[in-house]
């Protein structure tokens, strides 16, 4: 009771006049820096971190935890108007949310998008206040074997899923997974990959550069192409009944947006993986479990859900290895962790015993943050849907000013404004070829991880593979990974079983 | 459009080979080190799939049949690469003339010439977007873009606003 | 207005330049204070020990308000810290760049030939060295440092000892642990001294050789032992935990936390950073932090920190010999 207690108390400081309006700006705040392609929490909060040492800290909390949360429900703002996924953990919100932008319907997707979010922070945030000392102990049963196999549970419940080429996938796949390895080895120290030794591939390539390239400058090239026959997106109108419409649709997913909101926050816990395995392993699984799969990837509104309840999920996820185990799952929570220690916290095991008044007027703040974060969003929905009706002319210039900013901003290195500017006409002529492009950024994002932890098994295990399956966690995500492979092959199987006794196999 | 296949085809095994160069310098065998692949040992043997990919690509593209679908559309073409050349030269112009400069530039040329509006509308942006990159990025969020020779310019500016 | 002062400064940005640098050079002479952001590059990536120093020294410059101009964290960690290194060297001449270093200012120089050398930076001022000090799981039998040896040996080899990265400052600790006491260890990388502490405790790996502050926080909470430390003296955080010296084994090594300016930085400038970091390390923050995370607090400067560099980057050569690295 003792808990109810300390939570109450947090809610009364988080609910004061001040600090109510302390949170509405950091979502605002936040909201625009995720809206904004190449910019995400992480820059947010490193803007704000020096000003909480002047404030009082509980308001700093509640600041920062609404910026947070401001900047998550934001990324999937662009992901879904621009195409631009602003940070990894919005990629998969765009493989749906984009065509139904297209279709006319960017304001249902955005609303889909913030209800799912919001249904994400507030699950995952009772799941964090019941749990979080008792999961600190399975997070650290994840070895570099277990992220292994989590990253390939994560990669093969997309891969084979969609109906491309299957040459031209594993094409972009194995391209996307060598361009994951520029840079640093990191199990030897050696540079690797630097193109006759161009400092500017020292740091290897960024995701962000790669998805602001292909689905930002891209796009507008391949929009500019087509604009002759058809508009950039059809205009949208956002009506009352709408919006009305729209919740009440929400209303059927309960299913994948409770489902989303778990494996979103147990897989953002573990420290490696975060929220870009998790938001594309919900998108999945929902696609896997679905009635009718064919519809993923063309405007489903569930492909919006379950990637945005997962990725809310799972950032709230990552705070618990980070206050429990002092370890940072992204550079967003290892700003906040360096923010704690300034405040003289000791984020680590005795945390939770030792500053509990901290912790437990953290989980209020994060849900008075989600609350104003869903209401905010919802409102500006409309000024959002607007801007999608400037003429294309205008709109495609724009965007390209965003892709070259947005592509400084985060690195500050005008290389990586080329890169972009190489992979968007790269992208583009791949796409005219139809390579499909998601895998490519897919296996950018994942790529490293999954190299990395490979390696370190093998060298803690003197190079015997068969460690994977030796060890429970591992072996029963490995066996996860072989049956989501293995089942739309099966599916597809049985389905030519069937329809060749009427019609001759294609 | 069988053409613009194989071309492609043809480049991403060139890609491959110059991945697979650079890969090898490397260690690209089993037990490279001390258990497992060496460094060289992913980017190496994933170029070869890769490689190997765009092969059969190009094979299989002799048994297609051409669709007599262009490639490129020769009408919407030269839209395309002027929008891409202005994109180079514009990224080409920050480091020296400054982002301010480069983006203003950019802007004007692509909504007024290839646009085609009016001086309102092409006004209104071309003063408008550099004062939000500005009050955005660099007053609020504290990143700064490059300003090349226009630096001393905002000299006084740091002093007002920072 | 910005729109129409960057028209005119395309029309004669080169003249508007000029005549403006001459206008201000009077007055940098006198007194110099930084007129724009002063640009602090961090040598390692976001989240790691060394990015959360620099973004600690960050807000204590403006929570003291130390600085004239705010102080904007940058970080070029690609290459172990050669990105920077390179940067630097670019940026010869500039007074508005400042590098937080760590030990790969020496070493990544010396494993790869990236064409930077260090002695031609400008030093500014050595805040810290942080400590090193070997760990092993609570639940494990070891106690001291001759247990440890024992356990290694009787492994054959296979002993796993997480680490930061083949040519990191763990590593060469690590060398030096194998060359002393004649035995082989298996090194694993893992990406940070968080993560390694993290794998310590979760079983994954045997050892670590991690500094106080990545460690504190199992410490605390029982779940991991220091063995021994690699200072000369015994550490007032850890008062039962002997040092390497004190057995008798001549194993010492620090993490230097410095900053360096680029070639030829205006003396004026390097004045005014001398004073700004001095003023740092007397501030309370400061104090609390580096007695609170292990840390010592040995300001150095000018000449004597050239010194200490050049120094050091002759130790580094020695033990990278032993590892069989060198590159040169």
């Amino acid at each position: 009771m003792e808990i109810l207690s300390l939570l109450s108390d947090g809610f009364a400081a988080s609910l004061s006049p001040f600090n109510l309006m302390i949170v509405l700006i950091g979502v605002t705040a936040g909201l625009f820096i995720g809206a904004m392609p190449g910019l995400g929490s992480v820059n947010g909060v490193a803007i704000v971190l020096p000003l909480t040492f002047v404030v009082p800290p509980s308001t700093a909390i509640i600041l920062l935890a609404a910026i947070y949360y401001g900047a998550m429900y934001g990324g999937a703002v662009s992901s879904v108007l621009l195409g631009i996924p602003g940070a990894s953990t919005a990629v998969a919100t765009t493989f749906d949310g984009r065509p139904m932008a297209q279709q006319g319907k960017a304001g249902l997707a955005l609303i889909a998008a913030a209800v799912a979010s919001f249904v994400g922070g507030t699950i995952s945030v009772v799941l964090f206040a019941l749990f979080a000392v008792p999961l600190a102990d399975l997070a650290l049963a994840f070895g570099p074997a277990e992220e292994f196999a989590l990253v390939l549970l994560a990669f093969t419940t997309f891969v084979g899923l969609g109906g491309d080429d299957i040459l031209k996938t594993i094409i972009m796949i194995c391209l996307g997974l060598v361009l994951s390895t520029v840079g640093l080895d990191l199990i030897s120290g050696q540079p690797r990959l630097i193109f006759g030794d161009l400092p500017g591939f020292y740091s290897g390539i960024s995701f962000l550069v790669l998805a602001i390239g292909v689905y930002g400058v891209g796009e507008v090239l391949h929009t500019i192409e087509s604009s002759k026959s058809a508009p950039l997106v059809t205009p949208a109108k956002l009506t009352f009944r709408e919006l009305g419409a729209g919740l009440r649709e929400m209303n059927r997913l309960w299913k994948t947006m409770s489902f989303g909101s778990f494996l979103g926050f147990f897989v953002g816990m573990l420290p490696a993986a975060g929220a870009t395995p998790a938001s594309l392993m919900a998108y999945g699984l929902a696609k896997t479990t679905s009635k009718s799969p064919e519809t993923f990837g063309k405007g489903n509104i569930e492909g919006v859900a379950a990637p945005e309840t997962a990725n809310n999920a799972a950032s709230t996820g990552s705070l618990l290895p980070m206050l429990t185990l002092g370890i940072p799952g992204s550079p967003t929570t290892a700003l906040l962790l360096g923010g704690m220690v300034m405040w003289g916290l000791m984020p680590g095991p005795m945390l939770f015993i030792e500053q509990p008044d901290f912790v437990w007027g953290l989980i209020s703040s994060l849900y008075t943050a989600n609350f104003a974060a869903v209401a905010i969003n919802l409102a500006l929905i409309p000024l959002f849907v607007w801007a999608l009706r400037m003429p294309f002319t205008v709109l495609c210039a724009l965007v390209l000013v965003l892709c070259i900013v947005g592509g400084f901003a985060p690195s500050q290195k005008l290389h990586d404004v080329w890169l972009i500017a190489g992979f968007g006409v790269a992208g583009y002529l791949l796409r005219k070829a139809s390579y499909p492009l998601a895998p490519l950024v897919l296996a950018l994002v994942l790529g490293p991880l999954m190299e990395s932890s490979f390696r370190q098994t093998l060298i803690a295990e003197q190079g015997n593979v068969l460690a994977f399956f030796e060890r429970p966690l591992s072996a029963t995500f490995m066996g996860f990974a072989i049956l989501f492979f293995l089942l739309p092959h099966l599916k597809r199987v049985r389905w030519r079983a069937r329809k060749s006794g009427v019609a001759p196999a294609e | 459009m069988l053409t613009a296949d194989r071309v492609i085809a043809l480049a991403l095994i060139g890609l491959s080979g110059y991945f697979m160069l650079h890969a090898s310098a490397l260690p690209i065998g089993w037990h490279g080190e001390s258990g497992g692949p060496g460094g060289g040992a992913f980017p190496f043997w994933l170029s070869a799939i890769m490689a190997l990919c765009a092969g059969g690509i190009l094979i299989r593209s002799f048994w297609q049949d051409e669709t007599f679908v262009p490639f490129f559309d020769p009408e919407t073409i030269r839209a395309v690469i002027s929008v891409t050349a202005a994109l180079f030269l514009t990224i080409g112009l920050i480091p020296y003339a400054g982002a301010y400069v480069a983006i203003v530039l950019f802007l004007l040329w692509y909504l007024k010439v290839f646009g085609g509006h009016g001086w309102v509308l092409t006004g209104a942006l071309t003063v408008g977007t550099p004062l939000f990159l500005f009050f955005f990025f660099e007053v609020a969020l504290k990143i700064l873009l490059p300003k090349g020779w226009t630096e001393p310019l905002f000299l006084p500016l740091y002093a007002i606003f920072f | 207005m910005i729109h129409s002062m960057t028209r005119r400064a395309f029309a004669a940005a080169g003249a508007a330049a000029l005549a403006a640098s001459v206008g201000l050079a009077p007055a940098q002479a006198e007194d110099w204070a930084p007129n724009k952001p002063i640009e602090m590059v961090i040598m390692a990536g976001q989240g790691g020990g060394a990015d959360r120093l620099a973004r600690l020294f960050q807000s204590i410059i403006q929570k003291q308000n130390l600085a004239a101009m705010p102080v904007l964290p940058v970080n070029k960690g690609g290459g172990s810290g050669a990105e920077a290194l390179r940067y630097m060297s670019d940026n010869a001449g500039e007074s508005h760049k400042i590098m937080a270093t760590l030990n790969s200012y020496y070493t990544t120089p010396l494993r790869t030939d990236i064409g930077v050398d260090i002695e031609e930076f400008t030093p500014i001022a050595r805040m810290a060295l942080d400590t090193f000090v070997l760990w092993v799981n609570a639940d494990s039998e070891i106690q001291t440092l001759d247990d440890w040896v024992a356990a290694v040996r009787a492994a054959g080899g296979e002993w796993k000892m997480g680490g930061t990265g083949t040519g990191q400052e763990d590593s060469l600790v690590t060398a030096m642990l194998e060359d002393t006491f004649g035995i082989e260890i298996t090194y694993v990388p893992f990406k940070g001294g968080g993560d390694v502490a993290k794998n310590l405790v979760g079983g994954h790996i045997d050892s670590t050789v991690n500094n106080p502050s990545e460690q504190m926080g199992f410490y605390q909470a029982g779940k991991s032992r220091p063995i021994v430390a690699f200072t000369p003296d015994r550490l007032a955080a850890f008062p039962d935990t002997p040092t390497a010296t004190e057995l008798g084994h001549e194993i010492v090594y620090w993490m230097q936390r410095s900053f360096v300016g680029p070639k030829d930085m205006p003396a004026e400038a390097v004045a005014y950073y001398t004073a700004m970091f001095e003023a740092l390390s007397q501030s309370e923050e400061w104090q609390t932090y580096t007695q609170e995370k292990a840390l010592m607090a040995d300001f150095l400067t000018g000449d004597d920190l050239q010194a200490y560099f050049l120094e050091e980057r002759a130790k580094h050569a020695q033990i990278l010999e032993l590892m069989g690295e060198g590159s040169s």
